[in-house]
């Protein structure tokens, strides 16, 4: 063994103070360094994806901005050199509203701002829980209902052209444009939701005959495409329906929308449920609460925090998925543009109208995602 | 049984039992993990269960709740039966036996308070004052009731399982099971969790202990039962385990948790 004297080391201890890293991590020229030119490929890599960004903005630019038309009223105004923006601003309208009647716009707005009035005490934070739960429950079961009623109207008053009734009957036939996909993607998303937790549930259960049953519908549904789904919800639906009944073609498609979405929404809540630690269900056993109890209280909140990011996903990929709608009959804001653009008046302006449809739907799903990222921040914070 | 008598007769009902189990046996598929167990618990009584890993002594505490079924025998809790009544098990469940755990599975979402008030809005249906009320109480006693309004991920181990007692502690249960509560813990915080149980010991508590903690057991034990593949080799009270092992095997055991 060897013996060594750490007297000396020992009496000279004292405290030290913390002392800043010598380097700055911070700083942008450090961050350049160690980011893009930590090395020769490195620099080479960054010079070409600079070069490639630069030539992609200028051509967009080019054509979205700087020769692009924006005042005018025909397309005789526009020069074909860059976008004709025109063609959007004169079919703007048409875009949103679809077919329905000019002056009865206002019931729509009507609903999209009661939609902003009960989602903003949703999402405030110092509002207590118990009210925002209220408020989500009336977005989730009320305020569809309430919703399509007045864009519908009353069945008995017919609308005539130049001076409607304000609560005439507007047959979804006349539905379409933005308003179409919002409410597409809005049913299907909430609608299916729940029914996805009920799956979920049922395919974890005890209950040998609830499992067997959610699995088959889980699987069915998700082993189909959504255009296969629609389809059949178009055209083989009615005939196992009794002769005469007719289902409207909005709802046929909703329900094709439902049943795809909520077999996807059944897999993502499923993955957050395993993953909550079988300790957790030990201690609400132990502590007496029963199964309905449990799962409301303990495990569900837990799993859902935890699919937050894939529900989100899940729900951006309806909303994009809604543009399919247009193979049976329905007009979303994508099928609205690309026949604006068959018009005769405005031959040629598919180009500006995808671009719009594209950011229309960015708009859309990039809210989404970040709301997504700022729950998931939020949430962050509780975990182990 | 001599000393646990007197301590019985001290604390009300003369013999009365709080926890039997009879000819318990208990198979995970082909493997025999209880073997012909018998164990009473008389009220006021502390029943340390010590032995190696894999000998049963947390399969058996947990089927006194039904967190486990067991397959042969009978346990009863104040008389009624763990069997497959849904009633009964409801019953012992609230406010007859409370359950601490090695990894304290607090509710990660739900803050200490709630946390603590949860079980005794649902299942005994306090309201929240009186829920609040006793939890506040039991959080001063374990002695961490500044600590009620953090989410149990800020706490520290040590903190988390003295919730986690006294979270079961809010039900009222006439007997408290621990299985290994201070197994999961660092070696720093292992005493002020002991001495929480050790005060619940004092105060007349019935409690099964599942530990490795043989201090805590020469302290509070009135019976420590060494439990070795499924079956319960010896029963006896604390001074006589320790001093006069009567198997080989427990002393064997003794001597290697105690050797270093």
């Amino acid at each position: 063994m060897v013996e060594r004297n750490y007297q000396a080391e020992n009496s000279a201890f004292k405290e030290l103070p913390d002392r800043q890293s010598p380097i700055k991590e911070t700083s942008i020229g450090y961050w350049m360094r160690a980011n893009l030119f930590s090395s020769f490929t490195s620099l080479l890599l960054t010079l070409i994806s600079l070069f490639i960004i630069a030539v992609v903005i200028w051509g967009l630019l080019d054509w979205t901005v700087l020769k692009a038309t924006w005042t005018g009223t025909t397309q005789d105004a526009c020069d074909r050199e860059g976008a004709c923006w025109i063609f959007i601003g004169e079919k703007f309208l048409n875009f949103i509203y679809g077919y329905y009647p000019q002056l009865l716009y206002w019931r729509i707005n009507l609903v999209v701002i009661l939609f902003t009035l009960l989602i903003i005490p949703v999402t405030l934070k110092r509002i207590a829980l118990r009210k925002r739960l209220l408020y989500g429950s009336l977005l989730v079961f009320v305020y569809p209902v309430i919703g399509a009623a007045l864009i519908l109207g009353v069945p008995s008053i017919t609308c005539n052209v130049s001076d409607p009734h304000p609560l005439c009957y507007v047959p979804t036939t006349k539905w379409g444009g933005l308003m179409m996909t919002l409410i597409l993607s809005y049913v299907g998303i909430v609608v299916s939701i729940p029914i996805g937790i009920l799956l979920a549930l049922g395919r974890m259960s005890n209950m040998p005959v609830i499992k067997m049953l959610s699995i088959i519908f889980i699987e069915i549904c998700r082993g189909v495409p959504l255009i296969t789904i629609l389809f059949m919800a178009s055209v083989v639906l009615p005939i196992f329906l009794p002769p005469g009944v007719e289902f409207n073609k909005l709802v046929r498609a909703l329900i094709g929308i439902i049943f795809f979405q909520s077999a996807y929404y059944a897999e993502v809540v499923r993955g957050g449920l395993q993953a909550i630690p079988k300790g957790q269900h030990e201690a609400a056993d132990a502590a007496g609460l029963n199964y309905t109890q449990k799962t409301y209280y303990i495990t569900l909140p837990q799993a859902l925090k935890i699919v937050i990011p894939s529900i989100v996903g899940t729900s951006i990929s309806l909303a994009k998925d809604t543009s399919l709608v247009v193979i049976i009959g329905l007009f979303d804001v994508l099928a609205i543009v690309t026949t604006s653009a068959a018009d005769s008046n405005w031959l040629g302006f598919d180009s500006e109208g995808y671009v719009f449809v594209a950011f229309i739907f960015w708009v859309f799903c990039y809210s989404m995602s970040r709301y997504s990222y700022y729950l998931e921040r939020k949430y962050g914070i509780q975990k182990h | 049984m001599n000393k646990s008598n007197a301590n019985k007769t001290k604390s009300g009902g003369a013999g009365e039992l709080i926890v039997e189990i009879s000819n318990l046996n208990k198979w995970f598929g082909s493997f025999h993990v209880l073997k012909d167990i018998n164990l009473v618990v008389g009220k006021g009584e502390r029943i340390v269960i010590c032995g190696p890993s894999g000998s049963g002594k947390s399969t058996l505490i947990r089927c006194i709740n039904k967190l486990e079924e067991y397959q042969e025998g009978l346990i009863k809790v104040d008389n009624i039966p763990v069997d497959d009544n849904v009633k009964n098990i409801a019953a012992i469940r609230s406010g007859k036996v409370g359950m601490v755990f090695q990894h304290f599975n607090l509710f990660p979402h739900l803050k200490v308070l709630d946390n603590l008030t949860i079980a005794q809005k649902l299942v005994l249906h306090r309201d929240q004052n009186e829920a609040k009320e006793v939890a506040m109480n039991y959080l001063t006693r374990v002695r961490i009731a500044d600590q009620a309004n953090k989410f149990p991920g800020q706490l520290s181990g040590g903190q988390q399982q003295r919730v986690a007692i006294a979270r079961s502690l809010c039900m009222n249960p006439q007997v408290m099971l621990f299985d290994e509560p201070t197994s999961a813990l660092d070696p720093e915080m292992i005493s002020e969790v002991l001495d929480v149980m050790v005060e619940l010991a004092e105060g007349g508590m019935t409690m099964v202990c599942v530990t490795h903690e043989m201090g805590f057991a020469r302290k509070v034990a009135d019976c420590i039962c060494f439990m070795d593949k499924g079956q319960i080799v010896e029963k006896n009270t604390a001074k006589k385990f320790f001093e006069e092992a009567q198997n080989e095997r427990t002393r064997l055991f003794l001597s290697q948790i105690i050797s270093h």
